[in-house]
């Protein structure tokens, strides 16, 4: 399998998730233009892109928060929308903020989203242990929320989502702003439910997180699903290339405006204080590479030579670094 | 829906319970203020007065003795507590330290001035710190004089008709008039509760304006916290956010308006009449607080914004409905105006029930609440739509 453009992938009927041309516009800025993906069962799925790229409001429509313009959101085959009570007990969802009430108890959080979804009593009461052990919160389920660490509410904020069995959850950017120590611990709850069967929609702008959760991502960008496939078919788009990274100090734009015109470079961007750059035969093109760049005023510090990655897709497809 | 809906309200409650703003709110500061108020305004608004005054009677004649029997009379039904004096200074020593709050002195000639159709005074001193029991005082005497004055009239009359009037018989005849001074309980029949009643009552419906809104504006807090993103993609039909919202400041308004009215029975000894209909009266008054406080929530885009917008409407309602003063009492305009608000018919309701009213005379009351309700919801359920969004 190669990577495609969404309008070419083909989906069982049953998937998971199944989205066709979904488009939002907010009056004349169209958020979303006619992305279309799916997901299967068991799978990890990821949107990945920039900050306002549209995951959110994408992941908004298949939720049935927000209506579409245009498309279709099939969720196990049934359709969704804002009204599909019976469709919506399918998803499980982790918003990017937190989402949970600080004067309850972990345990009254999930009570209560239990509730919601209609769990029984027996279920529910079997279902919350269960969860709190996977969150490691069962020896603080009785203590209120607002005494938690960041960390603890970030995993309850995951556990609420995954309480009802979901047949697939949709996960908004759970890490961002969190410590190194609890994203990990996330990653680690995501990678057991795949694990378990669940179908994962998530979404990130950490392209390490993309590269080590997913099995299939999607690029996404000005709301265009620009590719998707695995990590392999993706990077495969961006040829026998190799990845450099400068780390400087002084005028970077100026010293990426020099080179980008050299043969020999396929891609420039700046962010921050680094440098990206995909080019041909970078043990070749290396001394040419720095010599223009110093000669702008660019003082080196660090370079980096490496295969092509999802950052080094980013940039091959849309022309920007990912954290731009 | 109703499972949705009765699980958001009860977690609401919960959280309101935990908070414990809701709990000061909604009993400790209305309960507070009604004890204050009824302890300190009884007196000007209705509750039992009784009067300290003393009387000096210099005259010891049959026309003087008419004005003591008569304060005799009041002091009977403990509307007045009467001090003889024996002396005028006497009796204006215990005006002036306060002993009293007036003294009556009548003239030593008193009898033999009525009797000889001559001018008749009682003099009256009050003290500076009883404004109204002198001036009641002051009532008191100018009206037995008038009657004085008519029995005057009277035996100068049949003395002009007599060869040898006998004067000390038309004196005694004059005294044994009908008691010129009476004080009337008039509130039964102008359907005013009593004091302790009254500020209990007008306290709970005031506070109850503050204590529902914790139902409604949770939908903005829940906006706010992202929460409700979170309810949105669950099962959960937006028609039961929105119930569940207004249930939780139904139930608040109704325990902590019966609550209020439990206590105030008990500990301050107001009176709120039959139990059927109180109860009746608290639902309607409550959903009618809920209808208006979802209305002008509607309009608010922030917790903050639909706090303020509330607490001037709860303040204005509250002083215009008659919860801080009786408006019964002032009539015309005012009175009238009052009608425009809930606070003004739930207490036009509990005084039907004081003056033994039965449930059959509460309906106008409960029908004129139940107007406010359809009217505001009918406008807030078009506006609430907006707010059950993530």
């Amino acid at each position: 399998m190669t990577a495609t453009t969404p309008d070419q992938s083909a989906a069982p009927a049953t998937s998971a998730l199944r989205c066709e041309g979904l488009s939002k516009s907010f009056g004349d800025l169209q958020a979303v233009k006619n992305v279309s993906f799916h997901i299967e069962r068991g799978e990890t799925y990821g949107l990945l892109g920039p900050n306002g790229a549209g995951k959110t409001t994408t992941i908004s429509m298949v939720c049935g928060v927000l209506a579409r313009d245009e498309g279709e959101v099939l969720v196990d085959g049934q359709s969704m929308s804002s009204g599909s009570v019976d469709v919506k007990s399918l998803i499980g969802y982790v918003p990017q903020d937190l989402a949970i009430y600080p004067d309850l108890t972990a345990s009254e959080n999930m009570r209560f989203f239990a509730r919601l979804y209609g769990l029984s009593r027996n279920d529910a009461n079997s279902r919350i242990d269960e969860v709190l052990d996977t969150i490691g919160l069962s020896d603080r389920a009785g203590d209120l929320v607002k005494t938690y660490s960041g960390g603890m509410k970030r995993r309850l904020n995951i556990g609420l989502g995954m309480l009802h069995r979901p047949k697939l959850l949709i996960l908004d950017e759970p890490t961002v702003g969190v410590d190194p120590q609890s994203r990990n611990a996330i990653l680690e709850n995501v990678d057991q439910l795949s694990g378990e069967g669940m179908a994962v929609l998530y979404t990130t702008h950490y392209m390490e997180e993309a590269e080590r959760l997913c099995d299939r991502v999607g690029i996404i960008d000005e709301g265009e699903l620009k590719a998707e496939g695995t990590r392999r078919e993706l990077v495969s788009l961006v040829g026998e290339h190799d990845r450099i990274q400068i780390e400087g100090a002084g005028d970077l734009e100026a010293g990426v405006a020099a080179v980008r015109d050299l043969p020999a470079v396929r891609e420039a961007s700046v962010a921050g204080q680094v440098i990206s750059l995909i080019v041909n035969e970078a043990r070749n093109t290396l001394p040419e590479l720095l010599s223009t760049i110093t000669g702008t005023g660019v003082q080196v510090r660090s370079i980096d030579v490496a295969e092509p990655d999802l950052e080094a897709v980013f940039l091959h497809l849309t022309g920007k670094a990912l954290r731009d | 829906m109703l499972r949705v809906a009765v699980a958001i309200a009860m977690k609401d409650l919960r959280q309101r319970l935990r908070d414990r703003s809701a709990i000061i709110l909604a009993l400790v500061v209305p309960f507070a203020l009604t004890f204050i108020f009824s302890q300190s305004l009884s007196d000007v608004t209705g509750g039992e007065v009784t009067f300290d005054y003393a009387i000096a009677d210099l005259d010891g004649g049959s026309a003087s003795q008419g004005f003591i029997g008569a304060l005799r009379e009041l002091e009977q039904e403990d509307v007045v507590s009467l001090r003889i004096a024996t002396t005028r200074e006497q009796a204006i020593n215990l005006a002036g330290e306060g002993d009293v709050q007036a003294s009556f002195v009548i003239p030593a000639d008193f009898s033999e001035a009525v009797a000889t159709n001559e001018a008749v005074m009682i003099e009256v001193f009050g003290n500076a710190d009883a404004p109204i029991g002198t001036t009641v005082a002051e009532s008191m005497a100018e009206r037995f004089l008038q009657e004085v004055r008519a029995v005057q009239a009277s035996i100068a009359t049949a003395a002009g008709n007599l060869a040898e009037p006998d004067f000390d018989a038309l004196a005694t005849r004059a005294a044994e008039f009908p008691n010129p001074i009476t004080v009337e309980d008039v509130s039964a029949s102008r359907k005013e509760l009593d004091a302790n009643t009254f500020y209990a009552a007008g306290m709970a419906v005031f506070f109850l304006f503050f204590t529902v809104q914790f139902g409604v504006t949770g939908l903005l807090e829940e906006r706010r916290d992202g929460t409700m993103r979170r309810l949105l993609v669950a099962p959960a039909p937006r028609s039961a956010i929105l119930l569940g919202k207004l249930l939780t400041g139904f139930v608040l308004g109704v325990v902590s308006t019966a609550i209020l009215a439990v206590l105030s029975t008990f500990l301050l000894d107001a009176d709120w009449g039959s139990g059927v209909g109180v109860g009746i009266l608290i639902v309607a008054g409550v959903i009618a607080a809920v209808s208006i406080t979802a209305l002008v929530a509607s309009f608010a885009n922030s917790v903050e914004q639909a706090g303020s917008a509330l607490g001037i409407i709860a303040l204005v309602f509250g002083a215009l409905g008659g919860s801080f003063f009786p408006v019964s009492q002032a009539g015309g305009f005012i009175q009238q105006v009052s009608l425009i608000t809930p606070h003004s018919w739930f207490l036009r309701g509990l005084s039907e029930l004081q003056s033994g009213g039965e449930v059959v005379d509460i309906w106008p009351s409960v029908l004129a609440l139940l107007v406010f309700t359809a009217v505001t919801a009918a406008i807030a359920s078009r506006r609430l739509g907006k707010a059950v969004q993530a």
